[in-house]
Order: C-alpha cells, then sequence, then structure tokens
C-alpha cells in the first residue's frame, strides 16, 4: 500500500528534477529546505530523523537534490521527505512537504479494535512495519 | 535529426539576446588594461556561445567543463574578473544563480577528524546554481604534513566538480608558481580544469588610471602636482616589498583621502566649497612613507629608537 503523505503522493514519484523544481520553489519563496528520514510511517508521527541541518543560505536547489541523494546512500530502504519551513511573522510553520523516497515494499497499516466501556469501540491503525525494531523495518 | 529542432542558428541574435555583448562591454570598459585576460574570455564566451548553438541543434549533448584557474599576483583584479565571469556564464545559461561564492582554505578545511566533509559539502551546496571562487587555492595541500585535512576537501572538491559539473563551476585563485606547483601535485586538478587564464601586472601607466578611476568614482580628483607624484609613488611603491598592484593603489588613495581631511581641518577658515573638498593635492600623496622607502625604514627607527630607550 503506497504511503499517501504530504504534497504530491498521489502522483507517480517524483523524478530528481521534479524536487529541484520544486525545492527551488520554496527556495525562491524564502522557505527554509531540509530532508528528513523515517521507518515509522504512521501519520501522527510528524517529527522525522533529520538529515543534516535545514538549508537557510542555499541560493539554488541542487543542494537540495544533492543532499536527498546522499540521506538515499545512507537510508535508501525508508521514507525520506523534503520540508519547506516558513519563518516568517505569523507563519512559522511548514508550508511544503513532499516524500521523495519510500522502501521497496510498503506492508500497509493495520486496523485495531479496542473494545471500550459500554460496548463501543476504539479504532487505530498500526503500520504492519513497526513490529519489527527501530532500524529492522523495511 | 528531430523534427522539432531548429535547423540553423543566429549567432549574432543568440550574441545579443543572450546579454554577452553587455557583459563584454562593461568588462573592457570597467578593468582597466589585462588585455590577455580580456581576450581570453572574449574566447570563452565565444567558445560557449557556440556550443550552446550545437546544443541547439543536437550536436553536442555534453555540458563543457567550465572549471578555471585564475592565476596572477595579488591586485591584478581576479575576483573582479571572477564576478564578470558568473554573470557571463549565468547569462549564457550554464549556471542557474550566477552569483559567486568566495572562499579561502579556512571556510573549507576543518580543525578536527571528521570535521571537514561536512564543512566543504556545506560551500559546496552554498555555491551550487553559482560560481566557486577559491582564493589562495595552494594553500589546500601541504605536502609537508601528511595528515592534513586539506587533502580530504581536495577529494571532496575533485569529486563534486566531476560529477556535479551542471550545478557549480569552480575558478582556483592564486600566485602563478605557487598554482603551478599546486597543480603538479594535484594532477587530478589540472586535467579537470579546462580554462587557465594568467593576469598580468599593471603597467604604470595603468595604475595611474586605475587610481584616478577610482578617484573619479567617489568624486575626488588629483591636481597636476598630485598626479605627478602619484606617478612616481606607484614606481617606487613597485620596488617594495608587498606590492599588490591595484589594491596597494587604493590603499595608497584611502590614507591620502585621511591626509587631504586632516588637512581640511587644520587649514580651514571659513567655508569651503565642493571644489576644495574634492581635490586632492601634492603633498597628501608626498606625505606617504613610500617616499623615505618604505614600511621597514619606519619600523628600523622605530627599533633603533626602542633600543636606545633601553
Amino acid at each position: 500500500m503506497k504511503l499517501r503523505q504530504g504534497q504530491f503522493s498521489f502522483l507517480p514519484d517524483l523524478s530528481d528534477d521534479d524536487i529541484r523544481v520544486q525545492a527551488q520553489y520554496a527556495i525562491d519563496n524564502g522557505w527554509a529546505v531540509s530532508v528528513e528520514y523515517t521507518d515509522d510511517p504512521h501519520p501522527r508521527n510528524t517529527y522525522w530523523e533529520m538529515w543534516g541541518h535545514p538549508m537557510f543560505d542555499n541560493p539554488d536547489a541542487a543542494a537540495v537534490v544533492f543532499e536527498v541523494n546522499e540521506c538515499r546512500k545512507e537510508h535508501g530502504g525508508t521514507y525520506i521527505r523534503v520540508i519547506a519551513f516558513d519563518a516568517s511573522p505569523g507563519w512559522e510553520s511548514i508550508r511544503m512537504s513532499f516524500i521523495v523516497n519510500r522502501p521497496a515494499t510498503e506492508p500497509g497499516f493495520r486496523l485495531i479494535r479496542q473494545e471500550a466501556e459500554g460496548r463501543s469501540v476504539r479504532y487505530t491503525i498500526e503500520s504492519y512495519a513497526v513490529r519489527e525494531p527501530e532500524g529492522m523495518r523495511y | 535529426m528531430d523534427e522539432s529542432r531548429p535547423t540553423h542558428v543566429d549567432l549574432t541574435a543568440a550574441f545579443e539576446d543572450s546579454g554577452v555583448r553587455d557583459v563584454l562591454r562593461e568588462l573592457d570598459e570597467t578593468l582597466i588594461g589585462l588585455e590577455p585576460v580580456k581576450s581570453r574570455i572574449r574566447e570563452t564566451a565565444a567558445l560557449l556561445l557556440v556550443d550552446q548553438a550545437r546544443r541547439q541543434l543536437g550536436l553536442a549533448t555534453e555540458t563543457p567543463t567550465l572549471h578555471m584557474s585564475f592565476t596572477g599576483n595579488p591586485g591584478t583584479g581576479k575576483t573582479t574578473v571572477a564576478l564578470k565571469m558568473a554573470d557571463l556564464l549565468h547569462r549564457l545559461g550554464y549556471v542557474r544563480k550566477g552569483h559567486l561564492v568566495t572562499v579561502t582554505r579556512d571556510d573549507l578545511v576543518g580543525q578536527y577528524i571528521g570535521h571537514t566533509a561536512p564543512k566543504t559539502k556545506e560551500v559546496l551546496k552554498k555555491a551550487m546554481g553559482g560560481v566557486l571562487f577559491i582564493d589562495e587555492a595552494y594553500y589546500l595541500y601541504r605536502p609537508d604534513n601528511e595528515r592534513d585535512y586539506g587533502q580530504e576537501a581536495i577529494e571532496i572538491l575533485l569529486q563534486v566538480m566531476e560529477n556535479n559539473r551542471d550545478d557549480l563551476v569552480v575558478i582556483l585563485a592564486g600566485y602563478g608558481d605557487r598554482m603551478d606547483r599546486f597543480f603538479a601535485s594535484n594532477p587530478g586538478f589540472r586535467s579537470r580544469i579546462a580554462h587557465h587564464i594568467e593576469f598580468p601586472d599593471y603597467s604604470d601607466g595603468e595604475l595611474l588610471h586605475i587610481a584616478q578611476t577610482m578617484l573619479a568614482r567617489q568624486n575626488y580628483r588629483l591636481d597636476d602636482g598630485a598626479r605627478a607624484a602619484m606617478e612616481e609613488y606607484i614606481a617606487a611603491r613597485r620596488g617594495q616589498p608587498h606590492f599588490a598592484n591595484a589594491r596597494s593603489v587604493r590603499n595608497a588613495l584611502d590614507r591620502a583621502r585621511l591626509r587631504q581631511a586632516n588637512r581640511l581641518f587644520t587649514e580651514a577658515s571659513g567655508p569651503i566649497g565642493a571644489d576644495r573638498l574634492s581635490l586632492i593635492t601634492e603633498p597628501d600623496i608626498r606625505a606617504s612613507r613610500v617616499f623615505r622607502g618604505g614600511l621597514d625604514v619606519d619600523r628600523k627607527t622605530g627599533q633603533a629608537m626602542r633600543q636606545a630607550a633601553e
């Protein structure tokens, strides 16, 4: 099951050139672009591992593609995303976020039903991947 | 051949449209002397234009190697020309942003193990889409210390120069003889650099011309006596140590302006016109130490005085 998180996730995977153009858009708007990776695909997993520092002062997006490829060498089997942080007053938040790398197989999510008081049922999801310890998933 | 491709190109139109003509004209107007450098840049521009045209016709596909080395004595305009070169490459579409990142050994080489690679990569990332100008590049290589981290920076540089040729252009700069030794001990660099441009020293006449242009830009001018003094100054300064061509001239003019301001302050009684405020006279230049044998003389007399005091 293909993970659909962030922008462009219903499109075919982005090529390096697509990544460059998108990152350039973020840079031209003055947003700090950074690369992050994780092996926990849960949608509420907000804070992924940082790959290096956010790139505050690189005027060209070739640097982002360079870092994405460096990260792929090291963590090619996990999810990698590019995010753009807008530091301007009133925003101070993520403006863009898109996945640029995913594991070869994505096992998807399991639905968990929990019996609660009064015969009510609580639902939650869990990725099949996270049953393995960190670093051994995928 | 592809149907959509044009069958012929107009080089003159490309020359006009890309703005290369403007850059070359600016180069001619703002830089005094440096004829061999200008002609090399004109040649390079022509080569890049033709190459671009060839690519439009589908005759060439690879990005040509654009890395350069600028060799010459200090103050011969290497950084200024690098700025113009970045602009030129940007207009021709060989670099996307056209900014110039100037670095020296300190910015590339770290202080402890594992510090160099991230530092060098950070600089390279900053320079991507533009031109990386490495001043006094030979300091990167220190043959006397085999554990020097400079070697690591060189390896990363070479790798990026080869793999990311589309993303950045590297210009190495430094004194001629030391750069030659640097290239001799790092053959990888020599083969990856296509354009070697040598910057000759300025002649005395050119330096005087430069002095006048610099002053004119700041709305100052020399009177006849001062011009003669400046001519003598340049000839005398050339023979003294640490002569740095146009940079020495700029420093001399800065000091002359200081003296002029001081003179006006002490002499002036009553209002001064714009004319006097912008005139640099002979005594302003004659007061320089250069006419008394330069820096070394002062230092020696200072030492003698200290010794006498002891």
